[in-house]
Parts: structure tokens; C-alpha cells; sequence
């Protein structure tokens, strides 16, 4: 005859009960986060092939009067960073601004100059001023994309550059409103913030990113804000410098030689 | 994915001007539009009844628990139109989990759940309990186990009791007041802090979403008043519904004032983008801000309060005049969280271009699905009715 | 909650690790001169030394992990070099641009421009072959009938490195005044002032642009 359990061996079966049922509760919400591929990755990044992201701070000089215009830095991210291929996402994209004598200044971005830009048949004895300017993420030291994001999907890093993490995004897009350059866009397939990241994933390795590395004329130059003698640094000796709407305090890194008072 | 190119190739056409390339896509639509509407008749409701409870304005007693009642079924449905509009609404736990103090989306959740439970759910409960213990002694059936699950199983009805009652209903309306105030004016603020947007930054925005918050309040208590009464077969109370909408009046002045003052300093500071601001309120923002949110929104429903409370109006035409007039309110106000939502997005951050909002009937994001979500706390309400009837006949003796 | 967030801030660490996971497509121009030095070498002397070869060959990632597997295109018709030569006003003046309409039509920019050392079959004979923005403001101008060189000096030198070669320019108010002057023996038909005079002590191109006088 089975022998009947005690009280106190009931009350252990019943706390272990209670305790395994709010341990699965709990499990439901780690399954995603943990793994022993990322547990061990995060040893691995600041040892990442010699980057110590704390020797850094990155930053990219434009020079406005090198750009022609031909849009192979905006063809170079959209291959490298699998960026859609219509016309309404954008990592980087440049205008070209016409400025004229009697009338208002004329802006345009066709496709995001992906495929450069047609010579407008315009009233040029008109036009007193034209040039590119190509456009990013400013990668602010003072991000207010960052500032908004309700969970911390969005960041930046010890070594300036603003990231955001796919995985951990909840697609609400205060980001997008928040970013004064409209550097952000959301990824119509993963539904998720992105933008331009420097090329994160190739920075780290040495490269440049894929904008500078293809554009035909220098007029990108990356390299370190402070501390290091880089391109960056002689660029930003040489030229006088502009940022894009200084007025709002981002403190942004992307930096303009010879940008023009229309320059938004 | 070929959805959104479809819709967005169809917006380029519409675009003047200069616009960012990524700003074709208009981030917050009708989803986001009505999330601020549906808080906001939440904190409108509420702060009448607790304008009632704390200076014991007798005449509005019958609308006090209608006003509970109403804010309740809203707050429930509110979470779901910003659910719908997440990229991710599966991950939208992390806001709990990882909330950055920063971001006063962040907010959300715990003012929320705040204001939820602390507040409006606490004070239901405490002028409630006693009508809910007699009505459990008194039923059968489910409604008795409804009923007494509600009051948690309470059963002390002694005088003592009943003070405690009293004094906690006092206590959780002061506090009630203020955390009405954070709900709605927190929106406000998530609008008012983003300096990328010079349509929306703004220190005054908090304040005006607020007002115009309470607006709408107290329009939709007075709808539902006078729709619910007749249905029951029942007078409708015309020293109520008169104070009603002398509230309505004093509140839509304030509102109105806000409102311009907020042109006024706008022209009167004519910053950089008051061109393009320019261009966008006498173009496509035309018809609805100036025509429905000022002129059919506030100037002819103030105007027709003035007109009552100059001249001697007979009640059966003052009924007519008040429900229309709070009608209005309604589509007025609706218009006004769609011309700061939609609005601040319709030019671009370069100032120098405009683009524009299609809206679309099916899907998510569409109409069906918005006149769903405002259509539902209607019938939350109606259940609330059915399970906690808020008549001063259905009070317990 | 994650258990890496909030390591190095208000993030999951991990995200990092994740965007640094991210496939690279372009190798870089350095590693393409292991394998080519050749090409390097004639590229280095010429005009486009300084645009890498992943610019017209694409993405060279794989190519570089398996050179025989990915192999690399180059464009060949009139299409890809127009993207950056094509004349357009907005272009830096001096920048290589042709208008390819009635630049030698229908022929593959190749045929006479090696693209690893693309000088032109022959130097520019006209200034406008680079200038040309500046040729038809000119063109508007009274002054067309002057060629470049009456008011700039440029050597040889300027049609291979224009920068580090920079034609002369005028440098004083007489120069002008060779033709505007009221004692000048130019023709009568030309505006004259008074040299010593006009416009207090401005040179004259602070205020008229020599290119289009004309306009104010």
C-alpha cells in the first residue's frame, strides 16, 4: 500500500511546482537573448583583431568643393550595406543646390544621385552659385536619436559612432522623428530603425567605409577627430569648417570645407 | 515590401520642392494620430469628475460616474492603436525591461500602468465598493459573482468603513488630478521635445495638448450624457447639462488662447522655417486647420455658448445647440492632434519642400481599422454600463 | 532582460558584435595591388591615381577571397564614364568633363582613353576642354573675343597637373585699363573709365566679373 506523502513533502513538491512554473514564465522572455554564441562574442569584441574602440573617435570631412556629383558613394553603401534599391532609403545621398540671382535656390536629389544628375537646360546666365553636398548620419556627439529611443536600440559607441541594434528594436520610429538630418529611415523588410553607421563593420577592420573608398575625388575623407594625425585632422586644419544646423547642438562629426550659407 | 514602394511611388507625385530622400515616407500616420485623442479624452473625462469630487459641484453629480465609466473604457483601448503602429509589437515588453530614462516614450508604459491602476482604477473602486457589496448581497447569478470579484471579496459596509471610503476617494483624486495631467501632457511632450521638428517644438505644446485634452473631455461626457439619457427614457437634467457646457466654454476659451498665442509668437519670431510653415497652413493644411480645428472646431461651438449665455434660449434648443456644438468639439479636436501629427510631417526638414499623407482604408495603418479602435471603447463603455451602472436610480440603499 | 544590456551603456553589447558581423563587399583599393601591381603602377603616374579600382570594376570582396570563382567586369560602352565626365555646370570648374553628345558619339570612351591612364590621345588644345562652364559664361560676353591667354598665362605643365601648375592672372587695375582706360588705343566701341579713379582703390574684378562684365 502506497504510503501516504507528509504534509511538509507536499509543501516542497508544491514550492518546487511554483518555482519551475515561474522559472518557464521567465524563460519565455530569454530564449531570444541568450546564447552561447553571444555570450562568447562578448569577450571577443573589444579584443577584435587589436580594436580597442577607446583609442577612437571617428569623423568624416566633406570637401563641397571636390564632389562632382557622381554618386558612386551612394551606388558603394547601398551594395555594401544591402540597402532596398528604390528610391526611398537612403544611408547617404547627395544634392546638388543651384542658386540663382533673382529666384529661389533650387534643390534636388534625383534617386539620391545614386545615378548622378542630368545638366538642367536652366536660365544659367541665371545661376551664380551651384555644387554638391553630399549628405549622411552627422554620427552626433550629441545624438537626439539616441536621446528618444524608449529601450536603448539605438547607441554610441565609446568610439563615436551611432549603431542600432536590429534585433532589439521595436520599430516605433521616434528615431526617424527625432533625427534633424533625416538620416534615418525604417527598413521595410526587417521593420527596424537604420542609417548610416560609418561602416562599422569594416572600421573596424582597417577598411574605410565604402562611401570614401569610392568616392573618385577625395571629397569624403575619414579619420580620427582628436588625438591622431590623420587625413581628418590636416582637413580640418586647412579648410574652415561647417557643420549642418549648428543651431540644434547635436555636435555632429561629419564635417563641410567651403559650405554654403544655403546648405541645410 | 513591394506594398510600401507601391504607396510611396504614388506620394512622390505629390512632392513640391526639396524633400530629404528618406522623408517620402511619413513615419506616424493615423494610428499615432489617434493615440494623443483617445488619451485625451481619458484625461478630459477624468479631470471633469474630479473638478466635480473636489469642489463638490453638485449640479454635475449625474455625470460623475459616467465620467469615471468613460475614462475607463478608453484607457483600455488606448495601448492598442500604438501596438498596431510598432514595427515589432512583440518586443514592446522592452519597454519595461530597458527603459531609457532619456526618451519620454519611455514614459509611456509607467504613467500608463500608473494612471491605470493607482488612480483611475482605485477610484472607481472606492465609490463603487459599498453600491457593489449591496448589489452582490441583493443578485444572483453571474452578475453577484461579477460583482463581488470586483469589490475583492469586501464585505464591511459600517459607517467607518464608508468614511474610509470617502477620504480615499479625496486622496486618490488629488493625486488623481496631476497624474491626469502627466498622462496627457507626457504626449505633448514627446511632441514638444524634438528640436529636429519646428512645428512640434514647442513649450507650449504640453500645455496646449492638455487644454485641449480637457476639451474634448468634457464634450464627450456631455455627448454621451445626453445620448444615454433619452435611451434609458429618462429626463436629461438641464442644470447639468448648462454647467456642462459652461465648463466647456471656460475650457475652450483657455484652449483657443493657448492656441493663438502660439501664432502669434510663431509669426512674431518668423524663425527659418516659418516660410515653408507658411506655405503648408495656407496650402494643404488649409482646409483642416483653419476651416474644421479653428473655425468648426472652437470659434462656432464657443460662439454658440456665447449666444446661450447671452440670451435667453429655451432648453429644447439649447439641447440641440449643445450637442451640436460638442460634436464639433470632437471632430475639432480630432483635427487638431491629426494637424500636429500629420502636419509636422508634411514639410521637410530642409525647409524647402512639402510632401504629403495618403491614407489608406484597408490594412494596419488604415481608416477601417482607426474607426475600429475609436468605435471600441463605445462598447466598452457599454459593457461598463451593463456591470457597473453609474445611474443615481441604481445606487444601492 | 538581455543579460549583456547596459554593459557598455544603455545598449545590449552584443548589437556590436552583430553589426560587426556584417558581410564586407568592397575589399579596399590596397589589397587589389598584392595581385596587380602592374595595373598599379600605370595608374599611379596618371589622372585617375587617386580612384580606386573597385569604383569601375565593383565590389571586389569575393574576388579577392577567390580570385578564380568571382571575376570582376569593367565597363566597356559610353554608359559608366559619362557618370562622372559629363558636363555639368554644377561640376568644379578644371574637373575633366565632356559633353557626350559630340564627344567623339557612338565610340567607347575606351578607345582613346586607356582608364587606368586616361590622358586624352592629345592634350586640350582649347581651355574649354576643361573650362567649360567658364567658356560659355564667356560665350555671353563681350568679351568672347578674347582668348583665355590674353589674361592667363598657363604652361604646358597646366594640362597635366592643373593644380600644382595654376595659370597667371592679372594682378593691377592697368591690365584692365590696356582697353577700358580713356587714354587706351583700343577701339573705340569699349567701355572707357577713368583708371585712376573709378571704383576708389578695388581691383577691377572685386566688382566686375571678367568673365560676364555684362551682368551686375
Amino acid at each position: 500500500m502506497k504510503e501516504l506523502k507528509t504534509n511538509t513533502e507536499n509543501n516542497i513538491q508544491r514550492r518546487k511546482f511554483i518555482r519551475n512554473i515561474l522559472f518557464s514564465a521567465t524563460a519565455l522572455f530569454f530564449p531570444k537573448f541568450i546564447g552561447a554564441e553571444s555570450v562568447g562574442k562578448i569577450k571577443d569584441w573589444v579584443l577584435f583583431g587589436d580594436y580597442n574602440a577607446k583609442d577612437h573617435l571617428w569623423g568624416m570631412g566633406i570637401n563641397i568643393d571636390k564632389c562632382i556629383g557622381c554618386g558612386r558613394c551612394v551606388n558603394a553603401c547601398k551594395v555594401e550595406n544591402n540597402v532596398p534599391k528604390v528610391p526611398y532609403y537612403f544611408r547617404t545621398w547627395v544634392e546638388r543646390y543651384r542658386i540663382f540671382k533673382e529666384k529661389e535656390t533650387i534643390v534636388d536629389s534625383p534617386n539620391g544621385a545614386i545615378n548622378g544628375f542630368k545638366p538642367q537646360p536652366e536660365s544659367d546666365g541665371n545661376l551664380i552659385r551651384s555644387f554638391f553636398v553630399p549628405k549622411l548620419c552627422n554620427q552626433c556627439d550629441n545624438p537626439p536619436c539616441v536621446q528618444v529611443c524608449p529601450v536603448g536600440a539605438t547607441f554610441r559607441t565609446e568610439d563615436g559612432v551611432v549603431l542600432v541594434d536590429k534585433e532589439y528594436c521595436i520599430g516605433c520610429r521616434y528615431c526617424i522623428q527625432g533625427c534633424p538630418y533625416g538620416a534615418r529611415y525604417l527598413d521595410p523588410k526587417t521593420l527596424t530603425a537604420e542609417k548610416c553607421t560609418f561602416c562599422y563593420h569594416r572600421i573596424v577592420e582597417g577598411l574605410s567605409p565604402a562611401c570614401v573608398e569610392a568616392c573618385p575625388t577625395q571629397a569624403r575623407i575619414f579619420g580620427e577627430v582628436k588625438k591622431k594625425a590623420s587625413p581628418l585632422m590636416r582637413f580640418m586644419r586647412k579648410h574652415a569648417i561647417g557643420v549642418l544646423k549648428p543651431s540644434l547642438n547635436t555636435e555632429p562629426k561629419v564635417f563641410y570645407a567651403n559650405m554654403d550659407m544655403e546648405v541645410r | 515590401m513591394e506594398e510600401i514602394v507601391i504607396h510611396l511611388s504614388s506620394i512622390v507625385k505629390e512632392v513640391t520642392g526639396y524633400i530629404y530622400p528618406n522623408e517620402i515616407e511619413l513615419h506616424w500616420g493615423l494610428l499615432v494620430v489617434i493615440y494623443p485623442y483617445i488619451t485625451g479624452l481619458v484625461a478630459g473625462a477624468f479631470i471633469l469628475a474630479s473638478l466635480v469630487k473636489i469642489f463638490n459641484v453638485k449640479e454635475l453629480q449625474p455625470t460623475y460616474r459616467i465620467s469615471m465609466l468613460t475614462a475607463l473604457a478608453f484607457l483600455f483601448v488606448a495601448p492598442l492603436p500604438l501596438l498596431a503602429h510598432l514595427g515589432h509589437p512583440e518586443k514592446s515588453f522592452e519597454i519595461f525591461l530597458t527603459p531609457n530614462s532619456s526618451s519620454a516614450m519611455a514614459m509611456f508604459g509607467f504613467v500608463y500602468a500608473w494612471y491605470l491602476m493607482a488612480v483611475l482604477l482605485l477610484e472607481i473602486w472606492f465609490d463603487y465598493r459599498k453600491d457593489l457589496i449591496i448589489w452582490a448581497s441583493k443578485e444572483k447569478g453571474i452578475r453577484k459573482w461579477i460583482h463581488k470579484i470586483i469589490s475583492v471579496f469586501s464585505k464591511d459596509i459600517s459607517e467607518s468603513a464608508l468614511k474610509f471610503d470617502k477620504k480615499s476617494i479625496k486622496v486618490v483624486t488629488i493625486i488623481g488630478i496631476p497624474s491626469a495631467f502627466l498622462l496627457h501632457g507626457y504626449v505633448g511632450f514627446i511632441f514638444g521635445s524634438i528640436k529636429a521638428n519646428p512645428w512640434w517644438s514647442s513649450v507650449l505644446m504640453p500645455i496646449v495638448f492638455l487644454f485641449s485634452a480637457i476639451v474634448s473631455g468634457i464634450a464627450l461626457v456631455l455627448l454621451i450624457y445626453m445620448v444615454i439619457t433619452p435611451l434609458r427614457k429618462k429626463e436629461i437634467d438641464m442644470k447639468c447639462l448648462d454647467k456642462l457646457a459652461s465648463y466647456l466654454f471656460y475650457v475652450m476659451i483657455i484652449d483657443f488662447s493657448l492656441e493663438i498665442l502660439d501664432f502669434i509668437h510663431r509669426s512674431y519670431e518668423a524663425e527659418e522655417s516659418i516660410k515653408i510653415i507658411a506655405e503648408l497652413v495656407s496650402g494643404k493644411l488649409f482646409v483642416s486647420l483653419i476651416v474644421i480645428q479653428l473655425l468648426i472646431g472652437i470659434i462656432i461651438p464657443l460662439g454658440s455658448i456665447a449666444a446661450i449665455k447671452f440670451f435667453k434660449i429655451p432648453a429644447e434648443l439649447r439641447k440641440s445647440m449643445y450637442f451640436v456644438a460638442a460634436l464639433l468639439v470632437q471632430v475639432g479636436i480630432f483635427t487638431t492632434r491629426w494637424n500636429v501629427v500629420v502636419g509636422g510631417q508634411l514639410f521637410s526638414k530642409s525647409f524647402r519642400g512639402l510632401t504629403a499623407y495618403k491614407m489608406t482604408f484597408f490594412g494596419l495603418e488604415g481608416l477601417l481599422v482607426s474607426i475600429g479602435l475609436l468605435l471600441l471603447p463605445l462598447l466598452f463603455l457599454y459593457l461598463l454600463f451593463k456591470i457597473l451602472p453609474p445611474w443615481e436610480e441604481s445606487r444601492a440603499t | 532582460m538581455p543579460p549583456d544590456f547596459g554593459k557598455y551603456g544603455h545598449y545590449r553589447a552584443s548589437a556590436v558584435d552583430e553589426i560587426i558581423s556584417q558581410e564586407i563587399k568592397y575589399a579596399g583599393h590596397v589589397i587589389c595591388y598584392d595581385c596587380h601591381d602592374d595595373v598599379a603602377d600605370t595608374k599611379s603616374g596618371g589622372y585617375h591615381k587617386k580612384v580606386a579600382c573597385e569604383v569601375c570594376h565593383g565590389p571586389a570582396a569575393l574576388h579577392t577571397d577567390d580570385p578564380g570563382e568571382f571575376v570582376l567586369e569593367a565597363p566597356r560602352e559610353r554608359g559608366y564614364c559619362p557618370l562622372c565626365h559629363e558636363y555639368i555646370p554644377s561640376r568644379p570648374t578644371g574637373f575633366p568633363q565632356i559633353v557626350t553628345a559630340s564627344h567623339n558619339p557612338m565610340k567607347p570612351c575606351i578607345t582613346c582613353h586607356d582608364p587606368h591612364d586616361p590622358k586624352p590621345p592629345e592634350p586640350p588644345k582649347e581651355c574649354d576642354a576643361c573650362h567649360a562652364e567658364i567658356s560659355r559664361t564667356k560665350s555671353l560676353s563681350h568679351h568672347v573675343n578674347l582668348e583665355c591667354t590674353f589674361c592667363h598665362q598657363a604652361t604646358d605643365e597646366h594640362k597635366i597637373q592643373p593644380r600644382e601648375y595654376l595659370p597667371s592672372k592679372p594682378s593691377k587695375r592697368e591690365f584692365c585699363g590696356g582697353c577700358h582706360a580713356n587714354n587706351s588705343d583700343a577701339s573705340e566701341e569699349i567701355p572707357r573709365v577713368d583708371i585712376a579713379t573709378h571704383g576708389e582703390n578695388y581691383m577691377c574684378w572685386q566688382c566686375h566679373y571678367p568673365h560676364l562684365p555684362e551682368a551686375n
